[in-house]
């Protein structure tokens, strides 16, 4: 059993047994869902359902029911899917990134963060589906002998890679994600009473027994697992961030994009998390194991990396003027001064400003102050993109070509709808599956449990 | 041929960990210990070798490497050279560096699943497979030592239940099969 310093916060408090861990863990799935639970789930439901009556319009239609113009030729689709796929790279970064740095703090958070990224890259894929809008052709982005004349897969494009960066991603996060639900479904599985929760959870958990050698291979699964995910999370949102990063659009153009993309999509995906977890530790009164300081750890990520997109912002401006470059200089001092500002300014506002108040001690371990930030700066986040997106192109190099983005009522209520369809998902996944790494949890009892940590034999060497 | 295996379940690792180590040291093979996560530093006392799962994964990604190399070039200079803004793909070795961010996904993604399936299939964990372990209670917070006789022909049945009575086991279980 690994030790560690006294002053080291415990990471579960109380007075726990492993066998009190199964047991908080598993209550939730096993007893009668909350009246509040049917209520949200029905909302969600709702919305998401609206959701996918639009898309199906909007297919049947075309894309024309956008609120696109010659000009604007992309606003909400891709925001929405850079928005999303940047909330989807907390998951991943928490089990794999966190697990190399033996922060054992993810534990209790990493599997409700994966399912939100796994839930989260699900919503950002739809976009660029839609966007093809004849979905039934998609089949010609594959490299297939045809006679479509010279209509042939580029290899050169990123856009290609990054169907090949997304789809990579979620797969291998997906894989993650459930071999290390194999071990917990097995306990519910043992647990199971009625018949049909017992059938569902055999199949889910694989007949996964607990063999010494199989716990062996699990963890270097594991690490191996998150040794390749580790560079996959920076790759994806590098890849992203090409797609107007290699295009010669001024405020596309720039070489700072990946680094600041991929801070970005750290910074609002540990929001999301923190929005979903801080309501979720209530809801399942799992209060012992998302505590304030697994609250505190998660802001100051909120904060280093929302430190990094603010030096990123305030860079691309410096060199925007410091290139000499008319156009580019031009694109930046319309986004700021434009008819866009109010874009520009509230994502200043959400993004720089309101993560430095993590400074503060006391508001960084404030749940409900934490819950209202979260808040803030994912809408912060769909702004930023929104500001790179729409604001760069929406002047082009002819003034008579200048136009506005006005989203049409398909424009938001696809982007809404993928927010129902998101907790539908979300809510199921809280419901039917253990929302911590039970197991895992178990193993750090001993080392960083408060009543082990107290108790007066911790210290000594046996 | 019938068996006879004893059941030893403990509750604490700790504990199972240091009756293991005693027993081993008189000689007695164990033959498995079922736990609900992994007691760390159980492997070598019950003689579990390491896992060269890590070296597949390598192999994996190697063979998504090469797949990834070779389908490029196949598609983008062999089969169809496209002009994009006057700069067509006359060799490989030019259009490298446009091929590298699919190579890295495709190797990872190789490597990944490659490693997953054959973790899977190792383990003989797959969908619908019925539960191997010996009692439900191992899943939770009980720790299952497994002694086959056959496998300890120099211990007998009377030595091993002596050696087993005070290292602090919780229940005590004895199954014969065939």
């Amino acid at each position: 059993m690994q030790k560690e310093a006294a002053i080291r916060e415990p990471l579960i408090l109380g007075n726990k047994t492993y066998h009190d861990v199964t047991e908080d863990v598993c209550r939730p799935i096993e007893g009668k869902a909350p009246k509040m639970w049917y209520i949200l789930f029905a909302i969600a439901l709702i919305v998401g359902l609206y959701g996918v009556g639009s898309i199906l319009y909007l297919l049947g239609t075309g894309i024309g029911v956008w609120g696109l113009n010659k000009t604007i030729g992309w606003a909400w689709d891709i925001t929405n899917f850079v928005w999303w796929v940047g909330i989807g790279h907390a998951g991943t970064l928490i089990s794999a990134v966190l697990l190399l740095f033996r922060q054992k703090w993810r534990m209790a958070i990493n599997r409700s963060a994966e399912a939100m990224t796994i839930f989260a890259v699900f919503m950002a894929g739809t976009f660029p589906l839609i966007h093809m809008g004849r979905l039934w052709v998609g089949y010609w982005v594959l490299p297939l002998p045809n006679h479509f004349g010279s209509l042939w897969v580029n290899f050169n494009s990123p856009l290609l890679w990054d169907v090949f960066a997304i789809s990579t991603y979620l797969s291998v996060s997906l894989v993650f994600w459930y071999i290390g639900l194999i071990p917990d479904f097995a306990t519910i599985r043992d647990r199971a009473k009625k018949p049909v929760a017992k059938r569902m959870y055999t199949i889910l958990s694989f007949g996964w027994s607990g063999r010494a050698k199989h716990w062996t291979r699990f963890e270097l699964v594991s690490l191996v697992l998150a040794g390749l995910a580790t560079p996959l999370v920076f790759s994806v949102h590098s890849i992203v961030s090409f797609d107007f990063a290699t295009s010669v659009i001024p405020g596309w153009h720039t070489t700072i994009f990946p680094p600041y993309f991929v801070a970005g999509a750290v910074f609002s995906g540990f929001a999301m998390v923190q929005t979903l977890l801080l309501v979720m530790r209530k809801a399942m009164n799992l209060e012992a194991y998302i505590h304030t300081k697994h609250v505190e750890y998660m802001n100051i990520v909120i904060m280093v990396t929302g430190s990094i997109v603010g030096t990123a912002y305030i860079t691309e401006l410096f060199i925007s003027w410091y290139s000499g470059v008319e156009y580019e200089a031009y694109a930046f001092l319309n986004r700021a001064t434009g008819p866009y500002w109010w874009a520009y300014w509230s994502m200043m506002t959400c993004n720089v400003i309101s993560p430095q108040l993590m400074w503060i001690r006391k508001l960084r371990r404030s749940l409900l102050f934490t819950f209202f930030i979260s808040i803030v700066v994912n809408i912060g986040m769909w702004f930023e993109r929104y500001v790179i997106i729409v604001t760069s192109i929406h002047r082009d190099y002819i003034p008579a070509a200048w136009s506005m983005h006005y989203p049409s009522h398909i424009d938001i209520a696809v982007y809404i709808g993928t927010i129902g369809l998101f907790f539908v998902f979300f809510l199921l996944f809280a419901r039917y599956f253990p929302v911590l790494a039970l197991n895992e949890v178990k193993t750090i009892l001993k080392g960083s449990g408060q009543s082990y940590k107290e108790s007066p034999d911790y210290h000594k060497h046996h | 041929m019938s068996d006879k295996v004893i059941y030893a379940m403990y509750g604490d690792d700790d504990v199972l960990k240091s009756s293991a180590k005693k027993l081993v040291s008189n000689g007695v093979k164990i033959s498995e210990v079922y736990s609900p996560f992994p007691i760390h530093g159980i492997d070598p006392i019950i003689g579990v070798k390491g896992t060269r799962l890590g070296i597949m994964a390598f192999l994996y990604g190697l063979t998504g490497l090469a797949l990834a190399t070779i389908g490029m070039y196949y598609f983008m200079v062999v089969e169809w050279k496209m002009n994009i803004g006057g700069k067509p793909n006359f060799s490989y070795a030019e259009n490298v560096l446009a091929f590298i961010p699919i190579t890295f996904e495709f190797t990872v993604l190789c490597a990944a699943h490659g490693m997953a399936i054959t973790y899977l299939l190792l383990n003989r964990t797959l969908p619908g497979m019925p539960a191997q372990n010996p009692d439900p209670r191992t899943t939770d917070d009980k720790f299952v030592m497994e002694i086959r006789l056959s496998e300890n022909h120099g211990v007998t049945e009377d030595k091993l239940d002596e050696l087993l009575k005070d290292t602090g086991f919780v229940e005590l279980d004895k199954k014969i099969i065939e």
